[in-house]
């Protein structure tokens, strides 16, 4: 069974219609890489699986739940899925620690100091243990994704959302951060990425989906849809971004 | 730790910045010494100056008023005090109000937006005039005639438009991406509003925070028109003993004493706000 399932799903600013009958399926464990032309429904999309927009038709389920539903506690779906945005979104009045902990505390009911071991525990993985007290502005750019990937962590979610977390960083600083990724994979995190770096997506991805004009044109493993790709749009995208 | 030692090349620039910084001083003082000396004489050379200084600038009853004075200031710090706590309470909740999304709320929108409508257009004084002579008028049962209070209310009402205008400014500057970023936590919206929003607008909106609060100092002498006894007042009664203005220079100095302290924390916070960063977004 998927763990996560969209079916016709509709989103529509207005007259532009960003994501046009959709339909994808995550199973547990897996690595979905989406890549597509800037505009073409990426973000979008996983706002929608995250709630922060309310689509227009369709159904996203789950672990089974369909999450479309007005009547679900929308708030409570949001706390057991990670997303993390290009442009980190860290909390700038609060140090790494205490964005790491604020969810746990206030959301999942954590004790405080249970919260605080285990976030310096995440801390620690993402390799910045000792910059726990640090503000975020005072941190490079690899370093302030890495803490906004840790505080999606700490709340253990069943799905990690990731909207081309290396955009905004110096080459030297995506390595960081991709290396992370590496290790969450191996761990069976569920991932629902959307990238441009096609190296990468090779290497990681089981399954990768070329969005066009929100529609979902083609998917597969990564030997066929960047390799062989039988979709004319998907020639002319991989050929442009290669050059 | 390297056993850094400043060069020469160096050293010579830290003398040259030190030469500098003494030559800038120099000029100060004495262009400040210069343009003093010449107001002086321009200003005691009138015809009037003699008696304007025997009117307004007497140290014999600049010393005799000051303890009457002072006392008036008491109140005014102590209305001021009190005034503050109120507004910043009322202002922040009228703020909040105004940010509410959805229908229920329609009625708090609405009656958040006339009242910050009608008491920041309302001139300060005609409100005073209307709570401090009309209420005490209508003779209601249990509720205080103390023009102290009804003045005190005057402030608060027409001071916390203000403030809740500068507090909502502050919620709206806080980037979309904040509250994106908290709700995908799982934080209700109460809880976004509380811990991520609130804290980054407050931080942001402390200057001009502070800077009403500067002018609602000054604004505490204006509870006089309705006989409080407060510093302006305790001037205007002993003004009134021989026709000597001394003491309302008193209270104006008084006042100016009083604000400084708070003008200097505005200037120092706002110097700091530099250091806190926009919150989110690529730099
Ligand atoms: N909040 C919004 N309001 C209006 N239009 C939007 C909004 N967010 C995205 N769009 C539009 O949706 C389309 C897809 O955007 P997006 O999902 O960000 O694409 P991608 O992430 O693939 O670059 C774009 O045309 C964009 O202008
Ligand atoms: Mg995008």
């Amino acid at each position: 069974m998927s763990l996560l399932s969209l079916r016709g799903v509709r989103k529509a600013y207005g007259d532009n219609v960003v994501l046009d009958d959709f339909g994808l399926e995550v199973s547990e464990g897996e690595c979905v890489v989406l890549i597509g032309a800037s505009g073409s429904g990426k973000s979008t999309l996983l706002r929608c699986i995250n709630l922060l927009e309310v689509v227009d038709d369709g159904v996203i389920e789950l672990a089974g739940t369909d999450i479309t539903d007005p009547r679900a506690d929308a708030d409570k779906i949001r706390s057991t899925i990670g997303i993390v945005f290009q442009s980190y979104n860290l909390f700038p009045h609060l140090s790494v620690l205490d964005n790491a902990t604020l969810a746990p505390i206030r959301v999942h009911g954590v004790p405080r100091d249970e919260a605080r071991r285990r976030a310096l525990e995440m801390l620690d993985r993402v390799g910045l243990r000792d910059k726990a007290d640090a503000r975020p502005d005072d941190l490079s750019g690899g370093q302030q994704q890495r803490a906004a990937i840790a505080r999606a962590l700490v709340n253990s979610p069943t799905l990690m959302l990731l909207d081309e977390i290396t955009s905004a960083l110096d080459p030297e600083l995506v390595g960081e951060v991709l290396d992370l990724l590496r290790d969450l994979r191996s761990e069976g995190m569920t991932m629902l990425i959307c990238t441009h770096e096609m190296a990468f997506a090779r290497e990681i991805a089981d399954q990768v989906c070329f969005l066009h004009q929100g529609r979902l044109l083609e998917s597969g493993p990564p030997a066929q849809v960047l390799d062989n790709p039988s979709q004319p749009r998907t020639q002319e995208f991989l050929r442009r971004i290669r050059t | 730790m390297t056993d850094w030692q400043p060069s020469a090349l160096q050293l010579e620039r830290i003398a040259y910045r030190q030469r500098r910084a003494r030559r800038s001083t120099l000029i100060a003082v004495v262009s400040s010494v210069v343009l003093l000396v010449l107001v002086a004489i321009g200003i005691g050379s009138t015809p009037g100056w003699p008696r304007v200084r025997a009117t307004f600038f007497d140290p014999q009853r600049a010393w005799e008023a000051l303890p009457v004075v002072a006392e008036g200031l008491w109140l005014n710090i102590r209305v001021m005090l009190i005034c503050a706590v109120l507004i910043v309470v009322i202002g922040m909740a009228l703020a909040i109000l105004r940010t509410l999304r959805g229908p229920i709320f329609f009625p708090l929108r609405v009656f958040a937006a006339a009242y910050t409508d009608v008491f920041r257009g309302l001139p300060l004084l005609l409100v005073i005039f209307l709570l401090g002579f009309g209420v005490p008028a209508l003779r209601l049962q249990g509720v205080p005639n103390a023009a102290v209070i009804w003045g005190g209310a005057a402030l608060v009402l027409t001071y916390s438009s203000y403030v809740a205008e500068v507090f909502r400014a502050g919620i709206e500057s806080v980037h979309p991406s904040q509250r994106a970023a908290a709700r995908s936590l799982g934080l209700s919206y109460r809880q976004t509003l509380r811990f991520v929003v609130l804290p980054q607008a407050v931080r942001r909106v402390m200057p001009p925070l502070l800077n009403d609060f500067v002018s609602l100092q000054k604004d505490s002498g204006l509870i006089a028109v309705l006989g409080v006894i407060d510093a302006i007042r305790a001037a205007q009664l002993e003004t009134a003993i021989d026709f000597n203005f001394t003491p309302y220079v008193v209270a104006g100095l008084l006042f100016v004493a009083l604000t400084i302290p708070l003008t200097r924390l505005t200037d120092y916070v706002a110097r700091r706000q530099g250091w806190y960063g926009g919150g989110g977004g690529p730099v």
